[in-house]
């Protein structure tokens, strides 16, 4: 056993977070909710900074064009990235969309990767529905052949990063019913396609999204991924790691948090004294710091076992998601109560923090689908 | 024991009812429903109907023009405003700073500002809180120096609410630096136009303008303008703060958000099912529900024993707690019952353009409110604070 990171990941966890304190302004400043309304969402300089620094290429395997892409460098990069609050889109254009195109790709399809890696293309999937709610097969949109072309009717819903990408990776039913997990594909689509409409809107916890109505798109049948109908192992391969991903971005904020909160405790006076000194406070922070353990080994093990047996993986995940939401709405709230006030204003960055954490509940499913997801995957 | 209301209760209630229905706009109902601001003049346009009504005060004696209602009285009137989504009124003039003016101001105090109050002409805010004077309200800095008939004020406070739109503030001032802490308050009037004055917007994390730093740099506040006596502005305070206290369960918030979230959970599909139909979710309500239940009895409990006469005591120190509690739980769970829709930020819906939410009905309000409302613990006396308050008066000694 050994829980040290390697050599190379302790590096790349240095150099980021470094890199990520000294842009701390920048960071910032595009989190905030009133420049998050007319901007991409996020500081296009740093995004092309992450790249230089091979932030991305760490999220790739050397087969794919990048230098590492396992679940541990997945978690070094989205940890840091959660300390910092940043909103950048690494998961949606990287792991989801690069991620999408690396494992379905042809040769020229995956030239895309290389750019992701380069900094030079942003991308976003275009899944979710209105009425799918979590589930990864609800698919009600639809590709219909006509001739060599394809055309795409549907909606999809509060898709990040949708308004920077160059390219919306789009699910859509060639066959089956709603809800089989046969007959998806995955279409690669223009941003600036005709019958494609963008309703761009920011988010509570920064950053951007959009309706994406598809009108009759038309497409010609090369823009398809992979094989016809056969694109859910790969968009549940992808879902996993954004998954070990987002919980290890929220174990990030929560370390954030607690921390903001501890040093908090220690400088604000009331009283006469300084609030850390009530040991009502000072349990409630000690529960925090014990649930933040928890949550740092459920990452652990939903990391390591990433590149384990499907069963394996969908129970570390969920296991991990589950514990990570429940640990993590505690953080946030209580992180909030024992500011005070102060923590309530969008200026502090604490607040900031707080939303990160709680709304990355709402992707991929919320702390009970993923119990659910955990007791059918032990029942199995 | 009666659970059961009076007949007198019971006849007030539909009538209640029956002036709700005739006279609360629609479209003031609609936006409160779905969570959206109503903004300064939609405030203004309901204090005036229930003026109009003669139901704006419902705690003022009639002597002052108010309806004297009972407890009871109060909390069945509380309830029907919820229920049918009426605008929540602004507490500052009517139930906080008018009590306080009605035991201890003077009589030209009196004549002059509460009928402003109830005609709408004035609105007050509430300065108490400063930077360093949080849940430690006695150590407030802000200082007011007499110098002949006036008052010169100098200062900050914080966290005021809605004081953008307020043309009044209810200051607590330090008077004597020297006495001890509580000792050497003032309870002050001020005129929001006056010199020196100036408020800056606080946002909050959901986005909203909702409070304000105020600063005071050398105003000048005419003596008649004090409140009581100088230096026992401590004593007003503190019966304020009981008045502050009434509703403090937010039954009424907790029934109308408990069905908002049923109704949209009807409305998700959650693995071909209502999510409302699924068990994690429905046990997560349910729980909340049996909460809310309970809680609202200990209110009426309260609620009537005041109704005769007694002054509630730790006990509402508890509803605070646990009515704060239950709001934010199911504040969670309409931010959970939103799915993905939960995650946009959409100003222009919230703040009452007139377009629909993207995902199910109320979803746009869900998170803003669920992060919102964790003022609730926060302000009004702190849930620690009222803990503290409770422990004290169980186990004595320093709490
Ligand atoms: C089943 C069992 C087996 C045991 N076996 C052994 C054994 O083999 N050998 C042995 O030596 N002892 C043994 N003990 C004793 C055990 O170590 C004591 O019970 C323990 O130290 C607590 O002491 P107490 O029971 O006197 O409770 P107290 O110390 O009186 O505590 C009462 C309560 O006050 C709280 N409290 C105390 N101080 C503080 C503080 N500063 N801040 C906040 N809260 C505080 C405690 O947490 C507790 O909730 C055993 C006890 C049990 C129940
Ligand atoms: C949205 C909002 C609206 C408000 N509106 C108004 C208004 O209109 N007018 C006005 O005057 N004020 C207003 N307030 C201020 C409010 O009353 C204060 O926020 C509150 O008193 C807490 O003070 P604080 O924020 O400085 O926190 P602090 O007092 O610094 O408290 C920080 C933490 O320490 C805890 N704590 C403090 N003392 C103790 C203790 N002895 N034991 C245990 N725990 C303790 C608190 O519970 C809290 O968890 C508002 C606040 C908010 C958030």
């Amino acid at each position: 056993m050994n829980f040290d990171l390697t050599e190379e990941r302790q590096m790349l966890q240095d150099s980021l977070r470094r890199f990520l304190r000294d842009n701390q302004e920048a960071l910032r400043a595009s989190t905030r909710l009133g420049n998050a309304e007319n901007s991409l969402g996020f500081d296009a300089g740093i995004w092309t900074k992450l790249a230089e620094l091979g932030v991305i290429g760490a999220l790739f395997s050397e087969e794919e064009g990048g230098f590492a892409g396992a679940g541990f460098d997945l978690t070094t990069v989205f940890e840091e990235l959660g300390r910092a609050g940043a909103v950048e889109p690494l998961l949606d254009t990287a792991i989801l969309g690069g991620g999408l195109i690396a494992a379905l790709g042809n040769d020229a399809q995956k030239e895309l990767v290389e750019q992701v890696i380069g900094g030079e293309v942003h991308l976003a999937l275009a899944h979710g529905e209105p009425n799918s709610r979590y589930d990864l097969a609800q698919v009600e949109t639809t590709a219909k052949a006509e001739g060599d072309d394809i055309i795409l009717t549907g909606r999809k819903a509060v898709v990040i990063n949708a308004e920077a990408a160059d390219y919306l990776i789009v699910s859509a039913r060639e066959s089956g019913a709603t809800g089989d997990e046969e007959g998806i594909s995955l279409f690669l689509v223009p941003r600036d396609s005709a019958g494609l409409t963008l309703r761009g809107y920011a988010l509570l916890a920064g950053g951007r999204a959009a309706e994406v109505d598809l009108d009759g798109l038309r497409l010609s049948a090369n823009a398809r991924l992979g094989t016809s109908g056969a694109a859910y192992a790969a968009l549940k391969r992808a879902s996993n790691r954004a998954e070990v991903a987002l919980a290890a971005e929220t174990l990030g904020a929560m370390e954030a948090a607690t921390e903001m909160t501890r040093e908090y405790l220690l400088t604000r006076q009331q009283f006469g004294r300084p609030i850390g000194s009530f040991q009502a406070l000072q349990h409630r922070m000690a529960t925090l710091l014990i649930e933040l353990e928890q949550a740092r080994s459920a990452v652990i093990n939903a990391a390591g076992h990433l590149e384990t047996s499907a069963e394996e993986q969908a129970l570390q995940i969920s296991a991990a998601r589950n514990l990570v939401g429940r640990a993590g709405r505690l953080v946030a709230e209580e992180s909030i109560q024992l500011h005070g006030g102060i923590a309530m204003t969008e200026e502090y960055e604490l607040a900031h923090i707080a939303k990160r954490i709680v709304m990355a509940d709402h992707r991929f499913g919320d702390t009970d689908t993923q119990l659910e997801r955990f007791i059918d995957q032990s029942a199995a | 024991m009666d659970l059961n209301y009076s007949v007198e209760e019971q006849a007030f209630r539909a009538e209640v009812q029956e002036f709700l229905a005739q006279k609360l706009p629609k479209e003031m109902s609609e936006a409160i429903r779905l969570g959206r601001e109503l903004g300064k003049e939609g405030h203004e346009k309901w204090h005036a109907i229930l003026n109009e009504q003669g139901w704006l005060a419902p705690n003022w004696p009639q002597e002052f023009g108010g309806c004297e209602w009972n407890a009871v009285q109060r909390h069945i009137f509380e309830e029907e405003c919820c229920r049918a989504h009426a605008p929540r009124i602004v507490p500052f003039g009517l139930a906080m700073l008018a009590p306080v003016l009605q035991k201890f101001g003077s009589k030209a105090q009196q004549d002059h500002y509460l009928p402003r109050i109830l005609s709408g002409e004035d609105w007050w805010c509430q300065g108490y809180s400063e930077p360093g004077a949080g849940s430690d309200l006695a150590s407030l800095k802000t200082r007011a120096v007499r110098e002949g008939d006036h008052y010169v004020v100098n200062g900050q406070k914080t966290w005021t609410t809605l004081g953008q739109h307020a043309n009044w503030i209810f200051c607590l001032v330090r008077t004597d630096p020297d006495a001890k802490q509580q000792s050497g308050i003032s309870f002050l009037l001020i005129d929001m136009d006056t010199p020196g004055i100036e408020v800056r917007p606080i946002i909050l994390l959901d986005g909203t303008h909702e409070v304000n730093e105020v600063w005071f740099t050398d105003v000048k506040v005419p003596v008649e303008n004090l409140v009581g006596e100088e230096n026992k502005g401590w004593t007003y305070a503190k019966y304020l703060l009981t008045h502050e206290r009434t509703n403090i369960a937010g039954v009424g918030f907790s029934r109308a958000g408990l069905d908002a979230v049923k109704r949209m959970a009807s409305s998700q599909m959650h693995r071909g099912k209502p999510l409302s139909e699924n068990a994690h979710f429905a046990a997560r309500v349910a729980r909340a529900e049996i909460d809310l239940m309970a809680m609202s009895t200990t209110n009426l409990r309260i609620i009537s024993r005041a109704a005769a006469g007694q002054a509630p005591g730790v006990e509402s120190s508890m509803l605070k707690v646990k009515g704060t509690e239950i709001r934010q739980e199911i504040n969670d769970l309409a931010r959970r019952a939103a799915g993905a829709y939960a995650m946009p930020f959409v100003s222009e819906a919230l703040e009452g353009a007139n377009e629909p939410d993207m995902g199910p009905e109320g979803s746009a309000a869900a998170a803003p409110q669920y992060f919102n409302n964790r003022k609730l613990s926060i302000f009004g006396g702190s849930n620690e604070v009222q803990k503290n308050i409770i422990a004290k008066v169980k186990l004595g000694g320093g709490a």
